[in-house]
């Protein structure tokens, strides 16, 4: 009962943000050095979408510059601004706590039309890395992730078999996935089964 | 697989995409002005053409954006995208651009 609890707490309490469902599916994982599956801990992460004018003052108070290219991430201090649409980005923040961080956005955006939502517990975060780790994402994934087409520093949201995930490219050999957490066994499960002929 | 060319995000498969249907299909302004024959032609009737078609699609699994592309309805060609609010291309017939219409990519 005292997990239901925390599952269904607000989103900003530390216990919400710290039930992953992939860490008993990763206990019992067998390592793969041709793609390394880890799960991320836990992150704030916050929806901003806004207009011309709030981009800025929001990059400025997050600490990390909004990138303006399609499809690329940008980062400082550890913190991450991920563009998903022309207006429209995702800050992660690892092992940050969201409420705090959430005022200060939105004090920094106030009076401008903007839209700022914490969905820190929607998602969890897996890394897959490894020389064969776009090989594994591939299984299950149509985008060309050769370094040219794909190269370090890219984010997008693409899909990965039946799931919606956001794709990042972190290192030559390592990418980030942020899934929705319902879906995050079917990505976890089909990761694994994807590098099974690796081990 | 069909590669289509975000105008966002440039060229990306299709099953991350979604049809929006017929493009440049302005809503009535008065509605409450309108016959019932004129507003069952706006919510109903399609052009549905053999041939070159603007249509909406939506980078759904992408940017998230709607946008507007001339495809060929014939070989499943897409043309040319543009970004949503922009004019449809002038130009594109069939004899204008007969080369690659038909050769899918
Ligand atoms: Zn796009």
């Amino acid at each position: 009962m005292d997990e239901i609890a925390s599952i269904t707490a607000p989103a900003t309490t530390a216990a919400a943000v710290s039930v992953n469902p992939l860490h008993a599916l990763a206990a019992a994982s067998h390592d793969v050095a041709a793609a390394r599956l880890v799960p991320l801990g836990p992150a704030a992460r916050l929806a901003f979408r806004g207009r011309e004018a709030a981009i800025g003052p929001v990059g400025e108070a997050f600490g990390v510059a909004l990138p303006r290219e399609a499809c690329r991430r940008a980062e400082a201090n550890g913190r991450a601004a991920l563009w998903l649409g022309p207006d429209e980005w995702i800050l992660l923040a690892p092992g940050a706590d969201p409420a705090p961080l959430f005022a200060a956005i939105d004090s920094a955006a106030a009076g401008l039309p903007h839209s700022l939502v914490d969905v820190s517990s929607r998602s969890v975060g897996i890394e897959i890395s490894g020389p064969r780790a776009a090989f594994v994402l591939n299984q299950g994934n149509p985008l060309d992730l050769s370094l040219e087409s794909f190269p370090v520093g890219m984010c997008t949201r693409t899909v990965f078999h039946k799931a919606e995930i956001v794709l990042s490219r972190v290192a030559p050999e390592t990418f980030h996935i942020d899934v929705w957490r319902s879906f995050a066994p079917y990505v976890w499960e089909l990761l694994e089964e994807g590098r099974r002929e690796l081990a | 697989m069909l590669i289509i060319d975000c105008p966002w995000c440039g060229k990306r498969p299709e099953i991350e995409f979604r049809y929006g249907g017929e493009a440049h299909i302005a809503r009535p302004a008065d509605p409450s002005a309108l016959s019932d024959e004129e507003w069952a032609e706006f919510l109903y009737n399609r052009t549905n053409p053999k041939g070159l078609h603007a249509e909406r699609w939506r980078h759904i699994h992408g940017c998230g954006r709607y946008f507007n592309a001339v495809r060929d309805t014939v070989s499943d060609f897409f043309v040319v995208t543009y970004k949503a609010g922009e004019q449809r291309p002038e130009n594109l017939g069939p004899d204008v651009d007969g080369a690659s219409i038909g050769g899918d990519k």
